[in-house]
């Protein structure tokens, strides 16, 4: 067992998954499931009013009874929005404090805005909650919201839903090498390649939607993410071979080589 | 009375608590947390919650996102 410890409790799986642009929740379910992921992210939202009472809901599809339910703060430009809508989640949720905390700088490029996030953070972790907060690729900025109490740190490897894969690995490097809890690579995983080498650089884990729910097959993309996340941690624990720049070097013996002693070949 | 429910302007008959609201809205049985002018209400205080002329509500549920 390598479990994933966030807040003292143990994951067996690494990979989060999102709930979001499924087709319906017949899809996410089968996703989710395909995924193995345990924790899984929801939005908090104003509920339609007055229409269609019978609109399924997404927590009857996916109780909180069977997966960790991680509220985010999707959409929220402002430390107060994000705090706000946290509240609600954890009323929603029964008392539920594990959460996670993005705030937006951009509408464009849906960057962090990471003095609004650290501002929010405080307040949440003031209040009990257990943050694992989405940011910037920035070690400084990822260090002072481990510092003010987050209990798992997720950078992005590039825009949220644009499936670019992982632009810094040099960044995520130094987060990981400095970081005392668990940091997981959130935005920017566009296929299974990209969640392996973050999990091959020593991620704890992957927080991914757009890459499952935006595949041509999206419950086969989730089995696949699966055991990219599975293969890419079992690698790290392995330990790569060293890289050797500009220096072969051959995987059978050198001894014993059938060696022609004279120049004459046979036509063959 | 009337009230402000997800930023939309609504009339209701006389006054009532907050368990009516719902029953009204037919939210009952929903999985739904509410917020009236900026304070979260406990689930546990609906039915003895009384609302008032203007107040703001925001009635949210968990939707698909990542």
């Amino acid at each position: 067992m390598d479990p994933l410890v966030i807040a003292g409790t143990s994951y067996s799986s690494r990979l989060l998954v999102g709930t979001g642009k499924y087709k319906d929740f017949t899809e996410t379910r089968a996703a989710v499931e395909a995924s193995g992921a345990q924790i899984i992210t929801v939005a908090i939202r104003r509920t339609n009013i007055g229409q269609n009472p019978d609109e399924p809901n997404l927590l009857d599809a996916l109780p909180p009874s069977q997966f960790t339910l991680l509220p985010n703060t999707a959409g929220c430009y402002t430390a107060k929005d994000a705090v706000r809508t946290l509240r609600l989640a954890r009323e929603l949720l029964d008392g539920h404090s594990l959460v996670k905390l993005e705030v937006l700088g951009d509408q464009q490029t849906l960057f962090p805005d990471v003095v609004a996030t650290l501002e929010a953070a405080e307040i949440l972790v003031k209040e009990g909650f257990q943050v694992m907060v989405y940011t910037s690729d920035d070690p400084i900025v990822a260090k002072r919201l481990e510092e003010i109490g987050c209990v798992a740190i997720m950078p992005l490897a590039s825009l949220i839903g644009s499936g670019m894969g992982i632009l810094n690995p040099w960044n995520l490097q130094i987060i990981i090498d400095n970081a005392r809890v668990p940091v997981l690579v959130d935005a920017g995983v566009g296929t299974v390649s990209d969640a392996a080498i973050a999990m091959e650089l020593g991620c704890d884990g992957i927080l991914t939607n757009t890459a499952i729910a935006g595949a041509r097959n999206p419950v086969q993309m989730a089995s696949a993410m699966r055991k990219a996340v599975e293969a890419g941690r079992e690698a790290y624990l392995a330990g790569r071979m060293a890289k050797k720049i500009y220096q072969a070097s051959p995987s059978s013996p050198l001894e014993g080589i059938i060696t022609s002693t004279s120049n004459t070949i046979a036509n063959n | 009375m009337q009230l402000t429910i997800n930023g939309q302007l609504q009339s209701f008959d006389g006054q009532m608590s907050v368990q009516q609201l719902i029953e009204c809205l037919s939210l009952q049985d929903k999985r739904i947390a509410i917020e009236c002018n900026g304070e979260i209400i406990p689930r546990s205080k609906y039915p003895e919650q009384i609302l008032g002329e203007g107040d703001q509500l925001e009635i949210i549920v968990a939707v698909g996102g990542g």
